[in-house]
């Protein structure tokens, strides 16, 4: 709880110094004030209940007007305010193409708050946040606006006290990535003053391959430094992704046989049941490989593979999760162990839905995958030889991301094998959405037979044991961009390390052969159940 | 669904609880604590619905505790207990048990709660209403890790806050206490902006209050400076006033929820403080389950790093 402290204090202490000859204190104030360690006497590391509240900060996000923006981000600055999380004089500043004034904009923001928000709704937190509500209209090629936003920026932190501290939020197509932060340094929004903060927050595709996501890490690092450039995978703020981390880490009895004496293979699954909707534009030539593989899986694969950090901090995270990407080997024969689909059209769910190459927007002769399934070794000492099969794919049989660690069988049993027919493998499986939570399956004596063994699962739900009101990811996200601890969010090495995994792969795919088609409601083309038969395994039924 | 239980026993009791749960076909899993309520009749019907609004978050057995008092001297020395066991849609999350005690056994009742605590997880006691002297040599009160007492419902709050000051013992807590949690962490979160000393404080409230005196301690404790009480017309805390060499940092809840804030230099802002319901006090306190020092910290007005011993 205590692990922001630290952080802040030389920020604290350079802006106590210079607030000291404004006000001019006393002396002893002022000895007060400079000395390096400015303490709050009213927070104690033993004072639980005060909750880790964000320092006097203000958000701006780009494209406000966009979905993202309306159904997750602006419900997940009330709900912090709603808990009491954002700093009083939080100011929340809105960009984007559209004639508003601020009134506008602020009944944009109460609108979506009180459709999405997951809180409930309370006319004196509004209040509060209305008050810090800004709207910028304009162009990102539109000097004037980001005039503007410099003036609107300026006037916030005398009217609102919010210190300079700002978080830009670019919640825009990847192609405007660069005009967005050269425009912010042309206009001095992206360096911050001495004691004072000023934050890029970006949103996946981190490029689409290795070379473009370089340059893109070079556009915006030459804005911004690095270490203040925050990459939103919002899987990694989902509260079962958080406790991948405790469950290995804080427990004993996981962690002996998380390793390939045990493990016979490791199936991490994010499926989906729609199409790809009104983005036609933005998935055609991206495909699903790209659009998931790289990022969420890969990143819960690291988390799911990695060694025991030497702290829970961001530095030792990303040591250890890069050293699992970078041990990553693919298969030799790409064309036996990758897949690649489309699907068909099929019945889903009890509707008739149409196959990808019918859907407005796309090229009859596309070879884009909406399925995606890759077979993956990690080479260290804990997990040669073990597969990590990782598939994903659109207009599967139900949403279900998961993560199952599959066990081999007992090495000798003494029960006859007619006693164990229905003794499948034990396995853990991490269910990340929905219903998060944990299940452990093993075979248990089925009752009134004289010995017959079957499968059972033990059920560990989030829902059950704690809460229905676990934070939603974003919300957890943006409080950490304005706390400026950068746990839960992938640096640029892993993004590169992860489109290096990919890259073989893509293009292995664009020269050879066709996707599979598969049909819409099913868990995945023909070809993907082949390619775990030759290992002589099966995918889960998720 | 419920079940009806008289002239019983414990054993008894557990046996309807898992013939409850097979009939409504789920088991008893993901339950992370028991939760004791001590109450009267009267307080009984708010507190096991605060608790069940409250297992929400965290699913919980409640055994709720009535002491009744027999009408006729005959009844009185007629020991006997009654329970009513409700599990599934009738208890929130988790399982509810309400027990009645009459004559003997009401002295006893730490016999009856001992065997139908959940195994290996944690207890908290909670009295709404009058609480015993000292929480933690309580029999009941000894069997938990978390004993909640609630200083708004002493006759005389202010002697009953030294009384427990006197008695504190790890695992104590109030929710005198808890309801200042938002007013502690905006006054937290505005020293993070006025970053200077603080020479002089004063809290408004209206008069008794104990959570004012609590709030003032702990600033005392803290601040190493004296608080004064400002009696007002309330209700309950209306200001906090806090005196730095540039000036003051106030925050001002004349009424209602929303409240102001003033640093010196700076414009005034509002802020949401809320009046928070009994089942998110009770929310909150079960979050953290173990000794809260800054509780102790704050009801004995020392600044002190010492942990507080058991009394």
């Amino acid at each position: 709880m205590s692990e922001e402290l630290p952080e802040t204090k030389p920020a604290e202490a350079a802006d106590a110094a210079e607030g000291a000859d404004v006000q001019a204190l006393t002396v002893e104030e002022l000895t007060d004030a400079l000395a390096a360690d400015w303490d709050n006497p009213l927070r104690d590391e033993r004072d639980r209940r005060l909750p880790r509240i964000a320092g006097p900060s203000g958000l701006v996000i780009f494209g406000v007007t966009g979905d993202l923006s309306r159904k997750k981000l602006m419900p997940a600055v009330y709900d912090l305010a709603n808990r009491g999380m954002l700093p009083p004089g939080f100011s929340l500043v809105g960009f984007a193409r559209r004639d508003w004034e601020d009134q506008d904009f602020a009944q944009v923001v109460h609108d979506s708050v009180r459709e999405h928000s997951r809180t409930e709704f309370r006319e004196e937190v509004w209040q509060q946040l209305a008050e810090g509500m800004r709207f910028i209209p304009g162009d990102f090629d539109d000097d004037t606006a980001f005039k503007q936003l410099r003036a609107a920026v300026d006037e916030l932190d005398t009217s609102r006290g919010t210190s300079g501290n700002y978080a830009f939020y670019l919640s825009v197509p990847p192609k405007f990535f660069p005009k967005v932060v050269q425009q912010l340094k042309k206009h001095g929004l992206a360096t911050a003053a001495e004691g004072s903060w000023r934050r890029a927050v970006i949103e996946k595709p981190f490029g689409r391959d290795l070379k473009s996501a370089r340059e893109l890490n070079k556009i915006v690092h030459e804005v911004f430094d690095p270490d203040q450039v925050f990459r939103i995978d919002h899987y990694l703020g989902k509260e079962t992704v958080q406790n991948i981390l405790a469950l290995r880490f804080a427990n004993q009895m996981y962690e002996p046989i998380w390793n390939r004496s045990y493990v016979d293979h490791i199936q991490i699954t994010m499926a989906e049941d729609i199409g790809i909707g009104g983005r036609a534009g933005y998935y055609d030539g991206i495909g699903s490989a790209r659009d998931v593989i790289q990022n969420h899986l890969l990143q819960l694969m690291a988390l799911t593979a990695m060694e025991e950090p030497i702290a829970f901090d961001e530095e030792a995270l990303l040591t250890e999760k890069l050293k699992v990407l970078k041990s990553v080997r693919l298969p030799q024969e790409l064309g036996e162990h990758t897949v690649f689909g489309q699907y068909a059209e099929g019945w889903q769910g009890g509707e008739k839905v149409v196959g990808y190459l019918e859907e407005d927007g796309i090229d009859p002769q596309s070879k884009t995958d909406t399925y995606a399934a890759v077979k993956l070794e990690v080479d260290n000492r804990r997990w040669a030889g073990i597969p990590f099969y990782l598939r994903t794919g659109k207009r599967l049989g139900r949403r279900v991301t998961e993560i199952a660690v599959v066990f081999k069988r007992a090495p000798h049993s003494p029960f006859d094998s007619s006693a164990t027919e229905e003794l499948g493998q034990n396995a853990i499986v991490i269910r990340v959405q929905p219903d998060e939570g944990m299940t452990v399956r093993f075979g248990s004596k089925v009752p009134g037979t004289s010995m017959e063994i079957r499968d059972v699962s033990m059920d560990f739900a989030y829902g059950e044991s704690f809460t229905e009101s676990s934070p939603e990811a974003y919300e957890r996200l943006i409080l950490d961009v304005l706390l400026g601890d950068a746990n839960l969010f992938p640096r640029h090495q892993e993004v590169e390390e992860s489109w290096k995994i990919l890259d073989p792969i893509e293009e292995y795919w664009a020269n050879n052969g066709k996707p599979a088609q598969y049909s819409s409601g099913s868990w995945g083309p023909q070809e993907a159940d082949e390619m775990l038969a030759r290992d002589g395994r099966s995918w889960r039924r998720p | 669904m419920k079940i009806d239980l008289s002239d019983t026993t414990a054993s008894k009791i557990n046996k309807a609880l898992v013939q409850g749960r097979r009939d409504i076909g789920t088991p008893a899993v993901g339950m992370v604590l028991t939760m004791v309520i001590v109450t009267d009749e009267e307080n009984a019907y708010d507190s096991i619905k605060a608790a069940e609004e409250a297992s929400h978050e965290h699913p919980s057995r409640t055994l709720v505790v009535i002491k009744r008092h027999a009408r006729t001297p005959r009844d009185r020395t007629n020991s006997h207990l009654d329970a009513e066991v409700r599990v599934g849609a009738d208890a929130g999350t988790g399982e509810t048990v309400v027990l009645r005690t009459y004559g003997e056994v009401s002295d006893h009742a730490d016999s009856v709660v001992l065997p139908l605590l959940l195994p290996d997880a944690p207890v908290v006691v909670w009295w709404p209403g009058d609480a015993p002297e000292i929480p933690a040599k309580d029999p009941l009160g000894a069997l938990a890790q978390r004993r909640i007492t609630d200083l708004y419902a002493a006759t005389n709050p202010i002697e009953a806050l030294n009384a427990r000051a006197h008695s504190y013992a790890p695992g104590d807590t109030d929710l005198a206490w808890t309801r200042l949690t938002p007013w502690r962490s905006m006054l937290a979160a505005a020293l993070d902006q006025a970053k200077s000393k603080i020479t002089s404080g004063a809290v408004e409230s209206e008069a008794d209050n104990p959570a004012a005196e609590l709030l003032a301690r702990w600033l005392e404790a803290r601040l190493k400076v004296k608080i004064d009480r400002v009696v007002t017309e309330g209700p309950v805390i209306t200001a906090v006033r806090l005196g730095t060499g540039a000036g003051e940092v106030v925050i001002d809840r004349p009424e209602g929820p929303l409240a102001t804030l003033s640093l010196p230099g700076q414009p005034s802002r509002t802020l949401a403080l809320k009046v928070r319901t009994t089942s998110e006090l009770i929310a909150e306190e079960l979050r953290r389950l173990d000794a809260d020092e800054m509780y102790a910290i704050a009801l004995r007005a020392e600044g002190t790093k010492e942990t507080p011993s058991h009394v």
